[in-house]
């Protein structure tokens, strides 16, 4: 071995210790999380999630129990996947729908208003609370499921319209007008051609979507009332009590990442490549 | 009227021109169906808001008097949303230009290891994680108390491992048992003593379950006498368990306090220090003759150091950004790294080749070629921060909200948070907007170029 091939291996091996580090940072307040969430609030109070290491006998899924029993917590849990899931399934089919119109089909205005679409891209959620909120006042929708849903679902269309639009734009022309020459109807070869085509932006989009509203609690802090209200929310309105809340806390926060992470593990592909497409929100 | 015309002019063609024009009247109604539920929700939920929002910035906090652009400088007037803006502006500087450099770094090293996959992956996860529960989850690490909060008990490991720990914050002397106490928190021996001699010195405010480990009794070393040129002496808890110990005197089961400096003195000037054993004995071995105090010096008795406070008004922000960081480094260094797969490989060769080390390679070719890149994640990343709303919100407890806060929070606070004022926050929601308005400029004028 030669003294370039010594110092390459020495510095890989800085590089190895160095990314194990960082590793180990990323990995610790996770795991302070879950040792907590299996600690009682006595043991809490009393010394470091890492005391679990040399008494692992504090560890019980006792908080996990009396949390399945807290009607708070499964209530909110239940919202949100009834806010989540529909929401996720009205954005995919009505920006589908437009995408595909703004891609193949002819109508007035329609490059100006994809433009708007893609100058809503980046709008602040911040700025439609206000007006949204007394506008869903008016219309019995504020502090309900259907009225936090809504607002997700026109909050998320600008970047799904512009994904699946650019998606569709890129399927041969050719292919369109063979199933057009073949009769098909503007719905049928919606249904029959385009969404199977675009499947893999859909997935993408899909996964995105659910997380950013799985993951909400800006939008249903003011949108959901006490009943409608979901695991973020509920969570959040314990926090000022964080230190004797703890044991509710912690096995809490768990639950509602443990969802969004076992996504993440099974799509892993579609979530990257969906969270990288819509960071440009 | 044209349609007309050319229906009457040309009577042979009129038949399939009129369907042709049907077919397409009828695909024009069968597009604005495709497109009429994104309209209409955007329409009434996005552009309409904006408007109104716009409007309502201009009338006062009830909404009936107009006030033209009070509201905006309002704005920088009010304290609360000053700090805000202060605040937004910090975010904006530090945390996108430290996810970028970070990511960088990280997706350049990551390619030298075979596990790249697992650690990105790693890394990546918490995007998955939503505000709240990284919030729960740095609420817990960032805990002031050394004994709750992991962070501060790294810290305070390390301060104790560089400056030693003081073992006996609450220790005191009694009164007249021959220890006299400094202005510095210092105790030293009220009478001098000399070479040969030896003293015991008892302390008393330890509670017994408080004392280190392995802490012996005294008696045996008090006893120990002391040979020529030599001071010895024990430091000990003068305190019986159940009582019946005599104050002043080393009774058969008191403790000696150990790992305790002492120090001799003699006018004024240290001459030697030591620190004391298990069962509180200490001995200085050489001294000239002559007389000295011997002196517990104040460190004995620091407040032990309890770590930083990271949820203080001082440290609030870096703190929300080092939480920030893990969520979003990942996202930085996933998308430099597509960019860096990109990057021909021959060119990097070659420059090795030429014999360039990696640093030199690092600077001059792979940063150069990977700017375009680097600048989308950067801009990428200045958006999200200016809305940054959630982490703020959960990680800073109540009453550091005000030190914390950044425009999103703020705009919450005044319009629905107690503040009630919907004219300034509206105002703070269209500033919101105006700070994204280049990326918006940017994004459409991508989009066209792409079109072209």
């Amino acid at each position: 071995m030669n003294l370039g091939a010594l110092r390459r291996g020495l510095g890989n091996s800085l590089v190895q210790a160095f990314l194990v580090v960082i590793g180990l940072i990323w990995l610790t307040p996770l795991a302070g999380l879950l040792l907590s969430s299996l600690r009682s609030a006595e043991d809490t109070a009393r010394g470091g999630w890492w005391t679990t290491f040399t008494s692992p006998g504090q560890l019980s899924f006792d908080n996990y129990a009396a949390l399945l029993e807290n009607a708070g917590i499964t209530k909110a849990f239940w919202n949100t996947v009834l806010i989540s899931v529909p929401t996720t399934v009205l954005v995919v089919v009505i920006a589908a729908l437009a995408g595909y119109a703004f891609a193949w089909l002819d109508f007035p205005g329609r490059d100006t208003l994809f433009l708007l679409v893609v100058a809503l891209l980046v709008v602040p959620v911040q700025i439609g609370l206000l007006p949204v909120a007394k506008l869903f006042g008016q219309l019995g929708l504020f502090g309900t499921i259907p009225g936090v849903v809504l607002f997700h679902v026109s909050y998320g269309l600008p970047f799904a319209v512009f994904l699946l639009r650019n998606y569709f734009a890129e399927i041969p022309k050719e292919m369109l007008e063979a199933a057009r020459m073949d009769g098909g109807t503007e719905w049928r070869i919606f249904t029959r051609l385009v969404l199977p085509v675009g499947r893999p932006a859909i997935a993408s989009l899909a996964i995105f979507q659910f997380l950013w509203v799985w993951n909400d609690m800006l939008v249903a802090l003011l949108f959901a009332d006490s009943a409608s209200q979901p695991l973020t929310v509920e969570l959040q309105s314990q926090i000022r009590q964080f230190g004797s809340n703890i044991d509710v806390l912690a096995p809490g926060a768990f639950l509602s990442l443990i969802v969004p992470v076992v996504v993440f593990f099974a799509f892993q592909r579609h979530f990257v490549q969906g969270v990288m497409a819509g960071s440009v929100k | 009227m044209t349609a007309t015309a050319t229906k009457v002019a040309v009577p042979p063609a009129a038949e399939p021109a009129v369907r042709q024009r049907r077919a397409r009247r009828r695909g024009r109604i069968v597009a604005l169906l495709f497109v009429f539920p994104a309209l209409l929700l955007l329409g009434a939920l996005v552009v309409y808001p904006v408007l109104f929002s716009v409007g309502r910035s201009l009338f006062d906090a009830s909404g009936t008097r107009f006030v033209g652009g009070e509201n905006y400088t309002e704005m920088f007037r009010d304290p609360a949303t000053l700090k805000a803006v202060r605040n937004t502006a910090i975010w904006v500087v530090v945390a996108p230009a430290l996810l970028t450099g970070l990511g960088l770094i990280l997706a350049v090293l990551v390619e030298k290891v075979r596990w790249a996959t697992a650690f990105k992956l790693l890394l990546f996860m918490p995007m998955a994680v939503s505000f709240l529960a990284a919030g729960i989850i740095f609420r817990l690490a960032y805990d002031e108390d050394p004994d709750k909060g992991v962070l501060n008990a790294a810290v305070v490991g390390v301060h104790d491992a560089f400056r030693g720990s003081s073992s006996y914050p609450t220790a005191r002397a009694r009164d007249g048992q021959g220890l006299s106490a400094g202005a510095d928190g210092s105790y030293r021996t009220s009478t001098t003593v000399s070479p040969g001699d030896t003293v015991s010195l008892g302390l008393v405010g330890v509670a017994p379950k408080d004392l280190p480990e392995g802490a012996r009794p005294a008696r045996t070393a008090a006893a120990r006498e002391a040979a020529p040129g030599e001071l010895r002496g024990v430091v000990y808890l003068d305190f019986t368990r159940g009582g019946g110990g005599e104050p002043g005197r080393v009774d058969p089961e008191e403790s000696g306090l150990p790992r305790m400096t002492v120090q001799a003195v003699r006018d004024g000037k240290t001459i030697a220090s030591t620190t004391t054993a298990a069962d509180g004995s200490f001995r200085f071995a050489g001294l000239a003759d002559g007389t000295y105090t011997v002196a517990l010096p104040g460190s004995n008795f620091a407040p032990p150091y309890d770590g930083v406070s990271w949820l203080g008004p001082a440290l609030v922000t870096p703190a929300i950004i080092g939480a920030y960081l893990w969520i979003w480094t990942g996202f930085a260094m996933v998308l430099i790294g597509a960019g860096l797969s990109t990057l021909p490989r021959d060119t990097l060769e070659a420059a090795r080749m030429d014999g360039a080390n990696e640093w030199q390679v690092f600077r001059r070719i792979t940063v150069p070629l990977l700017a375009p890149v680097l600048t989308v994640v950067f801009v990428t990343l200045v958006i999200n921060v200016m809305k940054v709303f959630d982490l703020v919100y959960i990680i800073a407890p109540g009453p550091v909200q005000e030190d914390a806060t950044v425009l999103a929070t703020q705009m919450w606070l005044v319009s629905f948070g107690g503040g009630n004022n919907q004219g300034l926050g509206s105002a703070l929601g269209v500033l919101l907007l105006l700070l994204v308005i280049p990326a918006m400029v940017f994004n459409v004028r991508r989009f066209r170029g792409s079109q072209r």
